[in-house]
């Protein structure tokens, strides 16, 4: 039987591969060829893709070198959401490479955040952890660390040092043991369609009565459509690391090892395949 | 942790008991008698019966309670007989004691009781102070008294030899009636009884203190309890100013007891010269007015509660004041109170009559935080109407035989009455069937109390009311004297009161008497809490509903260990059985050992996805390159050069990947030297091993390579926190074994060692490692942390791994790694539990001879520290002395060790000419210095992948080795208890390394080492330095039959063995180690000791007859190390003895076993070189002690 810590090992060194074609509407000097790349599941596009700016600019004029982003067939794509959560969320069922659409003009000033440095992508990045670490732990395991151990969880994602950012990270899963759980589940869920970009709300792991709550009844309780009677055909996919995670999974074991690097747990909802 | 058991008696006077690991009471069906009081400690439990004897449990341990009979047969020589047993008018008995004084035939020995059974026959005794006689066992000497010596001279014209015969104690994990022996003074049953003492003093071994209160308010003391006479000897009477009504003696030296008229009496002067103490100090009941009922004591603490059943909590309570200093109140309503080891405190609350636990109780808060009810139910008992009416039976019986007769002849029991009015069939009898009896009270503290009471009711106003006698309580009078005193309506008042919890009112003798007559009014409204409960209890169908709370009269935690991390499934078990088992089914899906479905889906999807979107995709290239990490931090070091100081410097680790994508990394350590930066550097490829070390005041830890192994200077660092110290380890030996391709659990064929810190290392071998002539040099090899505490640690080649803790408990390894300060990916998530050790710390109080003042603390200007360590050089203070290191915690105050090698006096003091000189336990003319030596204990909690081989502490263990393919399919442990009984493990596997019970093989003497060799060839070193051989012991006689006595070498007494494939090596306490000479298959005992080397500690003998030992002193070319693991080099089949050694990782090392390691080497067949080397090189021994070289501190 493997062991649980093979499950974070596979999370991490979750790739996606890619190819960045340069959109038809970017001016270039000569045809761009189109860039390919393995991408961490657990990284943000903007982290990542500096070796996809570098070989675009090089075909185009330094005067249209403006901020760099992507598109995949008309969503423009969030650099803030992990790369893992942009994918299964709009590419899941499609044929491998991804092809991402890369950007040069006309920033969506509405649908993306400016990402002007790393140190954007670092700000977003710890918050995400101090909020995930203010559910379980009330921040108190976050508060306790130092700056340097900060920076360790940071250049653990940045430089994709597994070991560096576990030896941290770790300290952020633990949990009381008599209280079966953290205090409440840091999650976000998100689906294509829905006005809101996802759903968020407090959840706790374990139910007053001392059951284990598992996927299936945080889904009862926050998108019941998910959750298809027997005979009905299936309607949603719930995603989470590519993988679809069975209902009576605990939660709480969901969160602690399948958990994105900024700790909160990335569930993508997205209509079945017809087919 | 082993579980033990909490006991109690229910208000029917049931016994149960709780286990510790378990979750219901268990009745205790062997007890066929109803029970008032128990109390217990860990290996017996006493209690008074329903009969007023004492009954006595004790548990049933592997390891028999025997005990050795000797005689002396004593012979004078005569011209015309020779040697014969016709001896001088002035001499000795023809059979004696030691002394000569004492007659004792054969035939005058008696059993002391019936509980005991003769093992064998007499037999002589052929072992002479570890040396063995010529046959008949016979030594001679000049004249009685006088040196006997195993040879007859030509003066010799006495001789004696000594008989032994064992007897058993048989009666075990039953209750067995401790006879009254003395008719004349125990005019009166026994009321109270409590058990303790057993932290006084080591000698006797067991020795328990047992008081006892009698009706009549006498205290009596029971006389030489101790583990060879569980039942003790005789009831002495100790003088009270006062009436006891109860008493409360805790594992120390508290002893208290509570008087009739509320106050308290404490025991002053108990000691290990006096247990029983010398006299009585009162101390005034907490609340004026309202009188104590009952107290209870533990090690530094009394509880009490007063008649208003408030609870009390005493404080300043510790052995040198043994009063106190003032009560606290404290929250809850009980009846009684109980204390247990370690202080934990347990209750029966006055509502519920419930058990309680007081939650919180450490060493720094005595008074614990709050109550909690252990709610757990009872085993279910099908036959519990018979009980309940025999319970009810004997409730009649309570107090004398005639009134047994009675109740049994006049009553149906409660059962049947109550299926009969079920039925419809309400026989109106005389006794107003309406009132069942709930007799509940009779067991209750206070009831026994009221009584007290009614028995002196009875001698004061009913002396003429014949059959009830004087002892009678009123709560249960039989229906026929009922009526002969009262009308109807009168009847449901006493039986009623029977039900109520008998107010303390009831002391007052006029109001017990309003009760009387007063009928049902006065306390009515009382009685309702427990006797309606009770009713309704008998009115059921089934008369005791699983689910209703069970009624509590008496707890006794003495015998049951809870700490800190102990886990309790006590509490809200049976509120809620659903939650229950929900929880219990999240805890196990939390577990990985189980294999849910989700998860094996999980895993499933994950390795599909890396499929599906990685395999065709691995020319990619990857978006981040692989860089190199660094972890910084700021450390200080101890200088290579001198003046050796600690210098702050930089550290720091880097790590890389390397062409093959295994980890690599540089270890760089900045410093300043002369106002100039400079860094030195390490390869963590060529790190052998990382070794905290032992420093009271600095975190520090030493790092090696194969070079600084030979030079026995380490890289010394020290962090600011012991957390940073545990973060580096763990980092920098996952780096370690990372960068040499080492993960998971050790292998089965591994190489353990053990540091003087009890640090635990394991060290995977190579097949190059044992090749001949040219084996891996042993500074090279690899050693890895495995989490735990341990002292010895012995394994095989099938994986079974055993290690034996500071205190002596044993564990067997659970197969996972890691644990301790490697945490996250260093360990394993399962198979990891928490390991405790305790050890003595022990200083030295010194003191000097004047003629003014005798022996003072002023000692000389030139003399050592009043308050020292064992060599003087250092000052230890009772204060300033600190735990070895910030891992151990302080678990007892300072006591004075009387257990010193060379005896000491009655006050501890040790006698000497001057220090340092040989101390001697008696003061001579000539002795101008004295010493005594303190010990406090302290306690180390971590974890490890080891779990507790409860119950019998251990001294040593042995495994079989087995050779490279063997299939065993049980594998022989052979161990000695911590008392020297030698014990044979059954049912150890490799599947089932724990095995399951201990087999005891009898002995004459006490053992302390033991090995076992690959064809069961079992050796043993006695106590008195002689060795054993087992014969015949085989895969199907794995205990053997025979013990043979093997001379030692002249002179040498020896203290370890280990026996290899068909190798016996010994070491002595000289430190010399020696090889059994001609060692045959068909002489397995071989014929003489050879003399290897010097400068030895301990031997391991491996499956391949590679012999590894742990080498006093060895000189580096820095420094010296003391205590080295080192290898015989040259040991090939037919030159067992090898030539020369091989040095190894060092400084601090105390055990090493290499019986794992059957990895046989590859054969090379090359011109031996043996002929340049010198032969039989002794081990080195320094003679430059330059003390730093001893990294791990001892």
């Amino acid at each position: 039987m493997a062991d649980d810590k093979d499950v974070l090992r596979d999370v991490w060194f979750g790739r996606i591969p890619a190819c960045f074609t340069l959109s038809p509407e970017e001016t270039t000097e000569r045809e761009a060829e189109p860039y390919y790349l393995l991408l961490p599941r657990v990284s943000y596009l903007t982290l990542v893709t500096d070796k996809v700016k570098k070989h675009f600019l090089r075909v185009m004029k330094a005067e249209d070198s403006t901020e760099m982003w992507f598109e995949y067939e008309g969503t423009p794509l969030k650099w803030h959401y992990p790369i893992g959560v942009l994918f299964d969320l709009h590419a899941s069922n499609t044929a491998l490479p991804w092809n991402v659409t890369v950007h040069f003009k006309n920033f969506p000033e509405h649908d993306l955040l400016h990402c002007t440095s790393n140190s954007v992508i670092e700000a977003h990045f710890m918050s995400c952890i101090k909020e995930a670490d203010a559910l379980k732990h009330k921040g108190q395991v976050i508060n306790d660390m130092q700056k340097k151990d900060h920076k360790q969880l940071w250049m653990g994602l940045q430089n994709d040092k597994f070991d560096q950012f576990w030896a941290m990270n770790r300290k952020l899963m633990e949990y009381p043991t008599d209280e079966g759980g953290f205090r409440y589940i840091p999650f976000r869920m998100y689906q294509t369609m829905g006005e809101r970009p996802f759903i968020q709300k407090l959840f706790r792991p374990v139910s007053p009565e001392g059951h284990t709550l598992t996927l299936g009844d945080l889904l009862k309780e926050l998108f019941p459509a998910a959750i298809c009677a027997e005979d009905e055909p299936k309607r949603f996919q719930v995603m989470i690391h590519g993988i679809e995670p069975l209902l009576e999974t605990p939660i709480q074991w969901l969160s602690e090892h399948l958990s994105h690097p900024d700790n909160f747990l990335h569930i993508s909802i997205i209509p079945a395949p017809s087919d | 942790m082993p579980s033990s058991l909490l006991w109690a008696v229910d208000v029917y006077g049931r016994v149960y008991s709780l286990s510790t690991a378990g979750q219901q009471w268990e009745h205790c069906r062997d007890a066929h008698l109803e029970f008032k009081r128990v109390t217990a400690v860990q290996q017996c439990c006493w209690s008074i019966a329903c009969d007023h004897n004492i009954y006595l449990y004790v548990h049933a341990s592997e390891v028999p309670i025997r005990y050795q009979e000797e005689t002396y047969e004593n012979q004078r020589w005569n011209p015309v007989d020779g040697f014969s047993d016709r001896l001088l008018p002035s001499d000795r008995w023809q059979w004696s004691d030691i002394t000569g004084l004492k007659h004792q035939p054969l035939g005058d020995f008696q059993l002391p009781s019936e509980n005991w059974e003769w093992e064998a026959d007499w037999y002589i005794d052929e072992n002479f102070g570890g040396e063995p006689t010529e046959k008949g066992g016979w030594t001679y000497a000049i004249d009685f008294p006088a040196t006997y010596t195993k040879d007859k001279k030509w003066n010799s014209c006495v001789r004696r030899r000594r008989w032994i015969r064992y007897r058993r104690y048989k009666a075990q994990d039953t209750w067995v009636k401790i006879p009254s022996e003395q008719t004349e003074s125990l005019p009166d049953p026994f009321n109270d009884i409590t058990c303790g003492g057993w932290e006084i003093t080591e000698e006797p071994r067991g020795c328990l203190a047992l008081w006892a209160v009698s009706l009549q308010g006498k205290v009596w003391f029971r006389c030489d309890i101790n583990h060879h006479n569980p039942e003790g000897s005789v009831w002495e009477e100790v003088p009270v100013p006062g009436e006891v009504v109860q008493i409360s003696c805790g594992p120390g030296d508290l002893v208290w007891a509570v008087l009739w008229e509320g106050h308290l009496l404490v025991r002053e002067g108990v000691g290990r010269d006096c247990l029983k103490g010398s006299s009585w100090v009162t101390v005034e009941s907490p609340s004026p007015g309202v009188g104590v009922v009952h107290v209870a004591v533990g090690v530094n603490v009394v509880w009490a509660v007063t008649k208003d059943h408030k609870v009390w909590f005493r404080r300043g309570v510790n052995s040198h004041n043994p009063c106190g200093s003032g009560w606290i109140g404290m929250v809850g309503e009980m009846v009684m109170i109980n204390v247990g080891l370690s202080d934990q405190v347990w209750a029966i609350g006055f509502e519920d009559r419930a058990v309680y636990f007081r939650q919180g109780v450490t060493a720094s808060e005595l008074s614990g935080k709050a109550w909690k009810v252990v709610s757990v139910p009872r085993d279910s008992e099908r036959s519990h109407s018979s009980a309940s009416a025999s319970s009810l039976q004997s409730a009649g019986c309570f107090f004398g035989g005639e009134v047994r007769l009675q109740s049994q002849a006049s009553m149906l029991s409660d059962a049947d009455a109550e299926t009969e009015r079920a039925g419809g069939e309400v026989v109106p009898t005389p006794e107003i069937g309406d009132a069942p009896k709930p007799r509940i009270p009779k067991v209750t503290s206070d009831s026994f109390i009221s009584e007290l009471v009614s028995d002196r009711e009875g001698q004061i106003s009913r002396r003429d009311v014949p059959p009830a006698g004087p002892s009678i309580p009123e709560e249960d009078h039989p229906e026929k004297e009922l009526e002969d005193r009262a009308s109807p309506a009168q009847v449901l008042s006493p039986s009623q009161s029977g039900g109520v919890d008998p107010q303390w009112s009831n002391v007052d003798l006029e109001e017990a008497q309003t009760h009387l007559t007063s009928g049902p009014g006065g306390d009515a409204a009382e009685t309702s809490s427990l006797s309606s409960v009770a009713t309704y209890n008998l009115a059921l169908e089934e008369p005791y509903g699983l689910d209703e709370p069970p009624k509590w009269a008496w707890v006794s935690g003495g015998g049951c260990l809870v700490e800190c991390h102990t886990q309790l499934n006590w509490f809200n078990s049976s509120t809620s059985t659903a939650l229950n088992s929900s929880m219990q089914a999240m805890s196990l899906s939390i577990t990985p050992a189980q294999t849910a479905a989700w998860r094996k889906q999980i895993f499933e999807q994950l390795s599909e996805r890396s499929k599906r979107e990685m395999e065709n995709f691995m020319h990619y290239e990857q978006a981040i390159e692989q860089s190199v990490w660094v972890k910084k931090g700021t450390m200080q070091w101890w200088r290579d050069w001198k003046p050796h100081k600690w210098v702050d410097v930089q550290f720091a680790l880097e790590q890389f990947s390397g062409v093959e994508g295994n980890k690599d990394g540089i270890l760089f350590i900045y410093y300043t030297f002369n106002d100039e930066k400079k860094y030195l550097h390490m390869f963590i490829n060529e790190v052998t091993i990382l070794v905290p070390v032992l420093n009271d005041s600095k975190h520090t830890f030493a790092i090696y390579t194969a070079e600084r192994t030979k030079q026995r200077w380490p890289m010394r660092l020290a962090a600011a926190t012991e957390l940073e110290m545990h973060d580096w380890l763990a980092l920098l030996s996952v780096s370690c074994c990372d960068s040499r391709g080492i993960q998971g659990p050790p292998s089965k064929q591994a190489i353990w060692s053990v540091t003087c810190k009890g640090d635990i290392f394991v060290s995977e071998p190579t097949k190059e490692l044992e090749a001949s002539p040219y084996p891996t040099p042993c500074a090279q090899m690899f050693w890895r942390q495995v989490g735990g505490h341990l002292r010895i640690i012995e394994s095989n080649s099938l994986g079974v791994v055993w290690g034996i803790g500071y205190d002596h408990t044993a564990w067997v390894h659970t197969g996972g790694y890691g644990g301790g300060f490697f945490q996250g990916l260093a360990s394993s998530t399962d198979n990891i539990y928490t390991q405790t050790d305790v050890k003595s710390v022990y200083i030295y109080e010194n003191q000097r001879w004047n003629p003014v003042t005798g022996y003072t603390n002023r000692g000389l200007p030139t003399d050592r520290y009043m308050w020292s360590n064992a060599s003087g050089l250092k000052e230890c203070t009772k204060n300033n002395t600190k735990p070895p290191s910030p891992n151990w915690t302080w678990v007892s105050d300072w006591t004075i060790d009387y257990a010193v090698p060379g005896g000491t006096d009655r006050e501890g003091w040790q006698y000497a000419a001057d220090f340092p000189a040989s101390y001697h336990g008696n003061k001579t003319l000539k002795d101008f210095v004295r010493r005594r030596r303190w010990a406090r204990k302290c306690k180390l909690t971590t974890t490890g992948p080891w779990q507790e081989v409860p119950p019998i502490p251990l001294s040593d263990i042995t495994i079989l080795p087995c050779g490279p393919k063997s299939t065993v399919e049980q594998v022989s442990l052979w161990a000695i208890s911590n008392k020297g009984d030698i014990l044979c493990r059954l049912g150890v596997t490799s599947l089932t390394p724990g095995g399951s019970s201990w087999l005891h093989v009898g002995t004459d003497q006490p053992f302390k080492s033991i090995s076992i060799g690959a064809v069961h060839q079992v050796w043993a070193i006695a106590k008195d330095g002689s060795a054993f051989y087992r014969g015949s012991v085989s895969a199907q006689n794995p205990a053997g039959d025979c013990w043979y006595h093997i001379p030692s070498p002249t002179g040498q007494k020896l203290k370890q063995v280990s026996v290899g494939r068909t190798s016996v090596y010994t070491v002595d306490e000289n430190g010399n180690l020696w090889y059994r000479h001609g060692v045959t298959p068909s002489y397995p005992q071989g014929s003489s000791w050879e003399h290897i080397s010097n400068n030895v500690r301990k031997v391991s003998v491996g499956p391949l007859d590679q012999v590894w030992v742990i080498a006093d002193k060895v000189q580096g070319s820095h420094s010296l190390s003391c205590g080295t693991v080192c290898r015989r080099l040259g040991v090939l089949p037919m030159e067992p003895k090898g030539h020369s050694w091989d040095y190894g990782i060092g400084g601090g090392w105390d055990h090493i076993t290499v019986r794992g390691n059957a990895m046989e080497a590859p054969r090379i067949v090359m011109p031996s070189l043996t002929d340049n080397q010198t032969a039989t090189r002794p081990l080195q021994t320094s003679n430059q002690p330059e003390m730093n070289g001893n990294p791990v501190g001892c």
